[in-house]
């Protein structure tokens, strides 16, 4: 692992950024990929990579040049067949992408979903309460595993049976972003029975009639997608609603047990939840990766880049720029963390984060309000993924406020 | 650039240079404008960065979209002049342009 020569004027860096030492502790590497240059060659995928922020954004922000359609993962669509049929909203461009966001959107956002706010206050009341009678938990297990799956299948209309497929699948989606290394593999040894179940819940029928899927398939019904597009957009919501909140909560969580002064300093001032959230996927980044694809010959920060070549974006170490961040590896519930690029930037920008915020919020106002202190209670176990980072087991041992 | 300025619901003033072309959030941003907190980053979905234009503003400034009135109706304290500072886009015309901020945005 060292920078050994250059390739069209950038850095050559030998390491499999999918590699379990990488996955297992990726801030050196982090460190390495940022400080070698703003452009880098990774000759093992033969992709280019960018780790600093400025370079993250700018590539996130031209979309023009920097696709969606030909994959939001290392596989070229362009060359290759997909493991399933494109998302139509994540892994399309324009014009299309703008139907199908402008579907999502409005469903999704701040004001749509106070309706739900009330059930998820509940939800989070309850789950606080019988975490507190226990005292000790596992942090991933008892709390930002069940939580979601309490309120998200629901929110969307799912029926009760089958749900624990939701996990297998997200988990498949998100090591498919990777290359085929044993993750990948093993995430797609139950691929058939658990894309079937998923695929049936998309239909019409199998959903309820007041969930964000009888919105989707209303807005197929007013003509502004077709109703093959509806079951697909509901397909998006499955994989990409339910595992990245898990590991959002799993990730503040770990932060505060990790640094309990910045639980202090949030018990002390409760408005700083919200903002202490953004610090939290600022500085844990659930979703480590994402790639783009080039449409034409260009250049990032006088790199020349060829045409139909992947671009690998690092969303964590952008959010540990020293160039961007004051102290980039210091915890801090104070700082303005808004602009971290964890939900992603520009036109895909994560169109379920407001679902995202209120999950946490919701789960985290219950915490604030009755229990002092969050404690590391044995290690932490760590769950490798392609692109999501975060853990398998978090024990826990919670102290009640008085 | 235009020079747009955010008071705060306390009386201070900040004035700022904006390039035309950015979005007024981006000014606040970027000029680190307490009270407009803009957690989705400008994608119309969070209601954090909420502002009153100032009447002598109201008709220079184009009229929101469907999905901004949706997000206004779950702001605090909305008032007729409330606009999200994430869809009005800075241009030369908008040089002077004066905006009062809300006590809280959420």
């Amino acid at each position: 692992m060292q920078t050994e020569a250059h390739y069209q004027g950038a850095p050559i860096l030998d390491v499999d950024p999918f590699s379990t030492e990488f996955l297992t502790d990726p801030y050196p590497f982090h460190e390495q990929l940022r400080e070698a240059g703003p452009v880098v060659w990774i000759p093992k995928y033969k992709v280019w990579a960018m780790a600093r922020y400025e370079e993250v954004r700018h590539v996130l922000d031209d979309w023009e040049t920097f696709c969606s359609s030909a994959g939001g993962g290392l596989s070229n669509f362009n060359q290759e067949k997909p493991w399933r049929p494109p998302s139509i909203i994540l892994e399309a461009d324009p014009p299309m992408h703008n139907r199908t966001r402008g579907v999502l959107a409005p469903l999704l956002n701040r004001a749509a979903l106070n309706k739900l706010r009330e059930g998820f206050d509940e939800k989070a009341k309850l789950l606080v309460d019988s975490a507190l009678a226990r005292q000790e938990v596992d942090g991933v297990k008892d709390i930002a595993e069940v939580f979601p799956l309490q309120v998200f299948p629901d929110a969307v209309g799912l029926q009760k049976e089958g749900r624990e497929n939701l996990l297998p699948y997200a988990n498949m989606a998100f090591n498919a972003f990777g290359p085929r290394n044993e993750l990948f593999e093993e995430a797609f040894k139950e691929a058939e029975k658990v894309t079937d179940w998923i695929m049936n819940q998309c239909r019409r029928e199998a959903l309820s009639e007041d969930g964000f899927g009888a919105q989707i398939y209303a807005a197929a019904d007013a003509g502004e997608i077709s109703e093959q597009e509806a079951g697909m957009l509901v397909r998006s919501l499955l994989t990409a609603g339910l595992d990245t909140t898990m590991y959002g909560i799993t990730s503040a969580l770990y932060s505060f047990a990790s640094f309990p002064e910045q639980w202090s300093l949030i018990r002390e001032n409760p408005a700083l939840l919200r903002p202490a959230f953004e610090e939290v996927v600022r500085f844990q980044s659930p979703v480590q990766t994402f790639f783009r694809t080039t449409t034409c010959k260009t250049q990032v920060a006088g790199v020349p880049i060829d045409a139909d070549q992947k671009v690998l974006l690092f969303l964590g170490a952008a959010n540990r720029d020293p160039r961007r961040w004051e102290a980039p590896d210091t915890f801090d519930v104070r700082r303005r963390a808004v602009g971290h690029v964890g939900f992603g930037h520009g036109i895909h920008v994560c169109v379920g984060q407001m679902v995202a915020r209120l999950e946490a919020e919701s789960v985290l106002t219950e915490l604030v309000k009755r229990v002092e202190r969050i404690e590391l209670n044995g290690e932490p176990v760590r769950r490798l993924n392609n692109t999501l980072r975060g853990l398998s087991s978090l024990p826990l041992k919670l102290y009640a406020a008085d | 650039m235009p020079i747009v300025t955010f008071l705060n619901s306390d009386g201070s003033a900040h004035n700022v240079d904006a390039p035309a072309g950015s979005s007024l959030m981006e000014a606040a941003v970027d000029n680190l404008i307490p009270g407009i907190l803009a957690e989705c980053g400008g994608a119309c979905a969070c209601a954090t960065c909420h502002c009153y234009v100032d009447e002598q503003w109201l008709g220079k400034v184009a009229v929101a979209g469907e999905e901004e009135n949706q997000l206004l109706s779950a702001v605090l304290d909305q008032r007729s002049n409330s606009r999200l500072s994430c869809q009005i886009n800075l241009s030369e015309e908008l040089d002077g342009l004066v905006v009062h901020l809300p006590e809280s945005q959420y």
